[in-house]
């Protein structure tokens, strides 16, 4: 579905490819800045204390959620200075694209990227032999990574609209709401594979960041309906 | 790349015979040759495509001074489009030389390396390998830079007959040889039974119109295409020939010579652009990937060597600074012309390259004014620059611990350096070298990503955490 969207909305316009690749840019240097300390963090602990590598590892990942979201807001200062830089150069007056085509756009390359990463070597791996779950682990584990990632791809282009339309209106606390959505998911990933604690609040939450950013894009249950209806 | 494949059946006989001198220089030489080499031929012949590559630069000349303030808006207006413009390509050759190496497991196999890099890599001690691969390297850069001034020298006195065989035979060579036993190598994966014969037609044909579109005329995305795959094969062969830390290190040496030598005021290939600009020459089309490409015929005949006059030197300056990233295959950087070719488009408007555009370009008059082609904005990139990128990206798929995640982490790598280039480019309006931020890019997130975030993502797919 993301790779979907990707060509409906995204292929047309060669700005918004763009903005996509940089936005997708932004997510992997917070990767591996996260990665990095994750890393550190393990060389300068014991390797075969179990508990603890598990909670360095939970402690990697939040501190991974907090740096994903640093770079977002780092990504969306450089988007700003980049909308006044094509006004000023547009003949209109009027810039090529707008700041919440940005904020899509963006938080489309954070979500692509981050599925990718979670799921492409999942896939090479599924093209060739073998057995799911055979060592007693939940035989579900591709469906659910799928699920989960499509899910994670999602809310990633929510929480961009989101996050761009706090920091447009200097609303801290849409922003912080989307910092704590986003933690939350991934904490409640570490109930895996304990799937209904994961999967099922991750997509309500999703339902609810999409509700979210679709009123702030403009959107309302009059348009809904006449869309659905396929109404002109 | 005539040159390589040359020399490899022999080396791999053990000989070290230099059957073909114009050959030998035009291995490392290629791209830089063989644009000299296009240059010069398209030159004399005042084919439709010098045409396309000279008049606009002469009619630039008389137009680039009431169209400066433009520039500028049309420069960044345009940017994102030929930045597309070049990602697709750019994409298009990794994607095939990812695919490659994935399923053909003969780019993998060690199976003796080029002369060019005499020292083996399978030694005792990490000291000693390091060292190996620091003097192959090297030579490696040696022998480039070697070729990129004979190249030069050969430009500037007007050897272009040399050049212009030179390149003939690279481009030979690489169409028949190297896709042939591309061909082969792909039947065996696949286990398809073939024919001699039948394989016989086939790379005799692609060969041969291989041959027409890149040297002469042919639609511009049979060009783009042949071009693509020209570059594929080339960066595959340095996959395969090339061990290891020889390779990364010949990567990052390649992309400070390349800023080196546009760059610096006696750099060769800045010497290439100037002494190209001064004879109003195009550079070799034949190593030069570029996105737009419109030949007309008629207009291409009536250019006449007096409307060359040395005036686009950012033109000039790209294209050997594309050309001589090209060491090594035929693709040559074209330089990026793009803002050439803003300039021309300023003076006659983005044209798309329509049969009415063109019948509307033919009808205007046949003076400087507004006899170019109509090339639409576009932009060029040298073929080096493609052959570095796809054996950057072509090398972490196939050595990477981390699979594909290294992979997509090159590629995402690669082009926001291309991105931030050719912003650049339309920032500074002159040549520049496209290979030194994206493989900077790319070498950093390469080491990084194996290193640091596949153990991170390894253990997070394991509990499956997401984060």
């Amino acid at each position: 579905p993301a790779f979907g969207l990707f060509l409906f909305t995204i292929a047309r316009d060669p700005l918004r490819i763009i903005i996509l690749i940089a936005g997708a840019f932004f997510w992997l240097v917070s990767l591996l800045l996260s990665s990095l300390i994750w890393f550190i963090a393990v060389k300068a602990s014991d390797p075969e204390d179990e508990r603890l590598q598990k909670g360095l590892l939970i402690f990697g990942v939040m501190f991974s959620v907090l740096l994903q979201e640093a770079f977002r807001f780092l990504y969306y200062k450089l988007l700003r200075k980049a909308i006044e830089g094509l006004v000023a150069l547009s003949e209109d007056g009027c810039s090529p694209i707008s700041i919440q085509q940005m904020a899509y756009v963006a938080g489309v390359g954070f979500g692509l990227m981050s599925g990718a990463f979670s799921m492409i070597n999942l896939l090479a791996d599924a093209l060739g032999p073998g057995t799911v779950g055979i060592h007693g682990d939940s035989q579900l584990y591709f469906l659910t990574s799928a699920f989960m990632t499509m899910v994670l791809i999602f809310l990633h282009t929510f929480w961009g609209i989101l996050f761009f339309h706090g920091c447009e209106h200097r609303r801290w606390w849409e922003i912080a709401a989307v910092v704590v959505m986003h933690l939350t998911v991934s904490g409640l990933s570490f109930c895996n594979p304990l799937y209904v604690g994961s999967l099922v609040p991750s997509y309500l939450l999703m339902a609810a960041a999409a509700a979210w950013a679709y009123v702030l894009s403009g959107g309302s249950a009059q348009n809904l309906r006449r869309f659905l209806l396929c109404k002109c | 790349m005539t040159e390589l494949s040359a020399h490899l059946p022999q080396f791999q006989h053990g000989q070290l015979t230099e059957n073909f001198p114009d050959t030998h220089l035009s291995n490392t030489n290629d791209n830089s040759e063989r644009r000299r080499h296009d240059n010069s031929e398209r030159r004399r012949n005042d084919n439709p495509e010098s045409e396309t590559n000279g008049q606009p630069q002469n009619n630039i000349q008389q137009v680039v001074e009431q169209d400066e303030e433009e520039d500028e808006e049309l420069t960044l207006k345009y940017g994102a489009k030929h930045v597309i413009m070049l990602f697709v390509p750019v994409t298009l050759c990794m994607v095939v030389v990812v695919a490659t190496i994935k399923s053909v497991s003969f780019y993998t196999r060690k199976d003796g390396q080029l002369i060019y890099t005499p020292f083996t890599e399978e030694t005792e001690t990490v000291g000693q390998r390091a060292l190996n691969s620091i003097l192959n390297a090297a030579i490696m850069i040696s022998v480039i830079i070697v070729m990129t001034i004979l190249l030069v020298v050969l430009y500037k006195y007007r050897c272009y007959k040399v050049i212009h065989g030179w390149l003939i035979i690279s481009s030979l060579l690489l169409l028949f040889f190297f896709s042939f036993i591309y061909l082969g190598e792909v039947f065996k994966t696949y286990n398809v039974a073939m024919d001699y014969i039948t394989v016989a037609l086939m790379i005799w044909n692609f060969g041969v119109v291989g041959m027409i579109c890149i040297h002469w005329k042919g639609p511009l995305r049979l060009q783009q295409a042949y071009l693509i795959m020209i570059s594929a094969l080339m960066a595959l062969v340095f996959i395969k020939y090339l061990p290891e830390w020889t390779a990364w290190l010949i990567l990052a040496v390649i992309s400070v010579y390349d800023l080196v030598a546009v760059l610096c005021p006696k750099g060769p290939l800045r010497m290439l652009v100037e002494t190209a600009q001064e004879r109003n020459e195009t550079l070799f089309p034949a190593l030069i990937y570029s996105s737009t490409m419109i030949w007309l015929v008629n207009m291409a005949e009536e250019d006449p060597e007096a409307q060359r006059k040395s005036k686009n030197s950012t033109y000039d300056k790209q294209a050997p600074a594309s050309q001589t990233q090209n060491e090594d295959a035929e693709a040559d950087d074209g330089g990026f012309s793009q803002e050439w070719q803003q300039q021309r488009d300023n003076r006659i408007g983005p044209i798309e390259s329509t049969p009415e555009s063109r019948a509307a370009v033919q009808a205007l008059p046949s003076n400087s004014q507004t006899s170019e082609d109509p090339e639409e904005r576009g932009v060029k990139l040298g073929l080096g620059d493609f052959i570095f990128y796809s054996v950057l990206v072509g090398k972490a798929s196939a050595t990477a611990s981390g699979d594909w995640n290294t992979t997509l982490a090159c590629f995402v790598a690669i082009l926001i350096g291309l991105c931030l280039t050719l912003l650049l480019l339309a920032i500074f309006k002159k040549a520049l070298p496209a290979l030194p931020i994206s493989i900077t890019f790319g070498l950093v997130f390469y080491f990084a990503t194996d290193n640091l975030v596949q153990p991170f993502m390894d253990q997070l797919a394991c509990h499956q955490f997401y984060i």
